[in-house]
């Protein structure tokens, strides 16, 4: 009967599922590697060496080196860091795009939700990445015009269920009692129904957070994200693809380091939506 | 005696309109034309089937729903003028008790949260909705300690006593208890309905209990209203409605509920046939006409007036039983 | 009295939990006759359901460890084969349940739906569509020959659980299992139905095992009632004696429980704290915690069983008679 009870529980499912151990192992290692991502690196990502240029992996170059020079195994590291501002920025603003749409849209009801509805099947059934293309084109290239326009795209996946949610609970006894007793429709909306649907958020976020990565990572690949010199993993591909037979290299860690990122972030999403989801069936 | 809550001529109408293109002039008359009126102190039940239009009613009545005529007045407080003050007062004066004890409590909430919130938003200090929050739950007739719990640790029958107490923390004056015990085990249902009755003596709370449980309603009722597809067929002391209905309908319940006395089971029935039916394609006569074996002609074509005799029994009906 | 039909013999159910096995039955033992009602009454949690499941054989997958005999005209459902028990299930053991919506198929027609069934026993399809429009009609579905042609979602909850009742009919079960059929319906609906499980017991003889928690109900159609609690049978009987000569301290304590009179006639009796949890075999009487009249000896030893009358037995040390 112990306040802190339920956090107990969760911790004690998340420590027995494998799935998402290993995710959030997977997960802690790379936000170790970004924070000090200059002190791993032996070499200045930046920094040419023309006299080892187009290399293969040695022991002063672990990944090679790139055409002009690069180490990569020191731009792959830094890579990390643009990689997680992407997941962390576009989440956030799928976020708080998705989720306000969504509860006011299953909240109020009405030509409110009308039109948004209609917005969000519009967003819905264009094609994310052709979407994204077109935003980018539009408001200009550069990783975070790419992050926006991703996430221009991907809100409308939260909006729908956070409006589906809302709808259910708005009808449930303690939203219909506390109306009764006087609470405001913003209190309601934030203070009663959002609270219960934060854990699918959870689980919501982190199943969405790969398909974020790889969209802006296909972005830069296509060279309307990250611009050169970045160590971008998509820059990086897109630029190991033209010596792909001589340097294979050049895209092979980048691209691991992508699998291994978006791996993380499955196996995480996975073990979370075992732990967090049963509480909603049972809620 | 006052009346504590006053309904009179109470219509409420749901569009049938969907959509920004289709437009749907049917309406469909949830409530139509419903007056009647709860003394202070006294316990009302509500009996009906399920879209007899019971619970729009109380769903006017606390203020969830606007109505479209009619009027409602609650303690010397008229619903459709209420100003900002009117209304708050309405808040704190008239409680709530859903059926469903899992729902009834915001998961996410401790039990001592749940039933200090309408006090904090009710302008009461902390420490003051706290002494309060113990206070209540002992009126529940529970211990401290479940303070702290959350509501997937309680069960059934502990909910819906937290549910009661969050309702007693503002002391109102009228409780709406919407099927408080339908969901609930036979002795755990009993427990309830004596917590409640003892609260209703004690503080003379005024009750409007919304069943379609036969024997509860007859228990703890001290008068019975009647609705059938929106209307109001019967209304009068519990007595006179169980004992002596005058509306076919209100005999056909009585009759077809279940007696807890196998003796009684060869009784006459009187079962009535078919189904409620639609509330959409309502003709201009009595809504009961197409099941009752008592319609003539002029069932079909005039909706029958609200009888009233003397002892303040009353029933809708061109035909009423002896 | 008719023919014995289904027969329990000391079966027990535990369900794989954390912390153990949660002893769901435990040494239950009843019998059916043909062309009876029978109730299993009891509060949530008393395992009425749990028992109805066994006998379909629909537990396989929960995690339930059942023991003991449950006999169908003599013959042990347990060893039957995988086939035997489909060929069973339908033909000669029937179920409806409280919400018919999940067990129709919401995209054929509920009257294609019967014949199907009808059609399992080779009957040609022409026939077979005249039995389904008699079918309806005899479940008193109204306007049968158009709602035959009705998809379950376009029938109220009433019509839903006629037309399960049709499907059962179809097949001309001995045993009907009803769990909670009513539950979910209106007063009005609700007395409609049970007067056609009434005519069925009356018409084809067949035995219907009711499952509810509604004493209105028992009292009404049963002829026989077992009353479970924590999973143990406590109290068996005729309608009669178990409503007018309840013997063990729960039935007594459930009956003045119930709203039988009006408030000015006094309070409702109570009973005290809740249905435990048995996570732990072992001998005792499993209503000792919260009965009134319990003594050190019930939580030591399991009560035997007492014969109050041929029809009437009971588990509990108090003797027969002894006023309480």
């Amino acid at each position: 009967m112990r306040r802190d009870s339920k956090w107990r529980e969760t911790l004690r499912a998340c420590l027995k599922n494998k799935n998402f151990m290993i995710g959030f192992l997977i997960l802690v290692s790379i936000i170790l590697i970004a924070i000090f991502a200059e002190q791993i690196g032996p070499y200045e990502y930046t920094a040419q060496n023309p006299s080892v240029k187009m290399s293969a992996p040695s022991a002063e170059h672990w990944f090679g080196t790139d055409e002009l020079g690069r180490d990569v195994f020191s731009r792959t590291v830094m890579g990390t860091r643009i990689t997680l501002w992407v997941a962390f920025l576009g989440a956030t603003l799928a976020l708080v795009i998705g989720v306000s749409v969504g509860v006011v849209c299953g909240y109020f009801g009405g030509w409110v939700d009308r039109i948004f509805s209609f917005l969000t099947d519009l967003t819905w059934c264009i094609p994310g990445t052709i979407l994204a293309l077109a935003v980018v084109t539009l408001i200009g290239k550069g990783l975070t015009n790419s992050v926006i326009a991703i996430s221009l795209v991907s809100w409308a996946t939260y909006a729908r269920s956070v409006r589906a949610k809302t709808m259910s609970l708005r009808t449930m006894a303690f939203v219909e009692t506390g109306r009764a007793f006087g609470e405001s429709s913003f209190s309601l909306m934030f203070r009663y129904i959002l609270p219960n649907i934060v854990p699918s958020l959870i689980v919501m976020v982190s199943m969405s957070l790969p398909s974020t990565v790889m969209s802006t990572t296909t972005l830069s690949f296509l060279g309307l994200g990250s611009q050169a010199p970045s160590p971008d993993w998509g820059l990086a591909l897109s630029n190991g693809i033209a010596y792909i037979g001589r340097a294979p290299w050049l895209s092979v860690f980048p691209g691991l380091a992508l699998v291994y990122t978006v791996l993380g972030f499955n196996l995480l999403g996975d073990g979370l939506r075992d732990i967090l989801d049963p509480h909603m069936k049972s809620m | 005696m006052a009346a504590m809550v006053e309904i009179k001529d109470l219509v409420k109408n749901f569009s049938l309109s969907q959509g920004i293109w289709a437009k749907d002039s049917r309406v469909i008359k949830a409530v139509d034309k419903v007056s009647f009126s709860i003394e202070e102190g006294e316990i009302v039940g509500l009996v009906g089937e399920s879209g007899s239009g019971k619970t729009t009613l109380a769903r006017v009545i606390l203020g969830l729903t606007p109505m479209t005529s009619g009027s409602v007045v609650i303690d010397g407080i008229d619903l459709a003028k209420a100003g900002k003050k009117d209304r708050d007062k309405l808040h704190r004066e008239i409680a709530v008790v859903f059926q469903d004890p899992v729902s009834n409590l915001n998961p996410r909430q401790t039990v001592e949260s749940s039933i200090m919130r309408p006090m904090l938003l009710h302008g009461i200090s902390r420490a003051e909705a706290r002494r309060r929050a113990k206070e209540v739950l002992d009126m529940v007739k529970m211990d401290e300690r479940y303070l702290d719990s959350y509501p997937h640790q309680l069960s059934g029958g502990q909910l819906q006593r937290i549910a009661i107490a969050r309702a007693l923390a503002l002391s109102p004056k009228i409780m709406i208890l919407d099927e408080p015990t339908s969901a609930l085990d036979v002795s755990i249902q009993a427990q309830i309905f004596n917590l409640l009755l003892d609260l209703q003596e004690q503080m003379h709370l005024t009750y409007l209990v919304i069943t379609h449980d036969l024997n509860a309603v007859k228990y703890i009722s001290d008068k019975i209203a009647v609705m059938y597809l929106g209307k109001l067929v019967e209304f009068g002391s519990t007595e006179e409605v169980t004992e002596k209905p005058r509306h076919p309908y209100t005999k056909g319940l009585m009759k077809a509920a279940p007696i807890l006395d196998p003796r009684m089971r060869d009784r006459k029935k009187e079962i009535i046939d078919g189904e409620p039916g639609s509330m959409m394609d309502l003709g201009t006569g009595c809504r009961f006409y197409a099941r009752c074996r008592y319609a003539s002609p002029e069932c079909q074509s005039h909706d029958p007036q609200m009888d009233v005799m003397e002892t303040g029994h009353q029933a809708a009906c061109h035909h009423p039983l002896k | 009295m008719n023919e014995e039909l289904l027969k329990l013999e000391d079966l027990n159910i535990d369900y794989k939990v954390k912390g153990g096995a949660l002893s769901a039955v435990h040494n239950v033992n009843l019998s059916i006759h043909q062309g009876e009602i029978f109730a299993v009454v009891g509060e949530s949690g008393c395992g009425k359901t749990t028992v109805a499941h066994s006998i379909m054989n629909l537990l396989a997958g929960n995690n339930a460890r059942i023991e003991g005999r449950i006999l169908f005209e003599g013959k042990d459902l347990r060893t039957c084969s995988q086939k035997e028990m489909e060929q069973i299930r339908g033909q000669k053991i029937g179920m409806i349940f409280q919400n018919p919506l999940d067990s129709l198929n919401p995209v054929y027609t509920t009257g294609k739906q019967v014949q199907e069934a009808i059609m399992l026993d080779h009957v040609e399809k022409g026939a077979a569509w005249e039995k389904v429009i008699r079918l309806f009609q005899d479940v008193r579905m109204p306007d049968a020959k158009e709602r035959v042609n009705s998809y379950p979602h376009e029938l109220s909850g009433g019509m839903r659980q006629r037309v399960m009742i049709a499907m059962m009919l179809s097949r001309n079960p001995k045993l009907l299992i009803a769990d909670e059929p009513t539950t979910a319906l209106d007063v009005t609906i609700e007395a409609q139905i049970l007067e056609i499980l009434q005519e069925l017991k009356k018409q084809r003889n067949t035995a219907i095992m009711l499952i509810t928690h509604n004493f209105g109900l028992v009292a009404e159609v049963a002829d026989r009632i077992a009353v479970m609690y924590a999973g143990e049978v406590i109290e068996t009987g005729t309608v009669y004696e178990i409503f007018e000569n309840p013997m063990h301290p729960y039935t007594r304590l459930l009956m003045q429980a119930l709203p039988r009179k009006t408030k000015r006639e006094g309070r409702l009796q109570t009973i005290e704290g809740a249905v435990p949890r048995i996570l732990e075999k072992k001998p005792e009487c499993r209503f000792a915690n919260r009965c009134p009249y319990a003594t050190e000896r019930c939580s030591r030893e399991e009560p035997a069983t007492i014969r109050a009358s041929e029809t009437h037995a009971y588990r509990c040390f108090l003797d027969k008679g002894q006023e309480v």
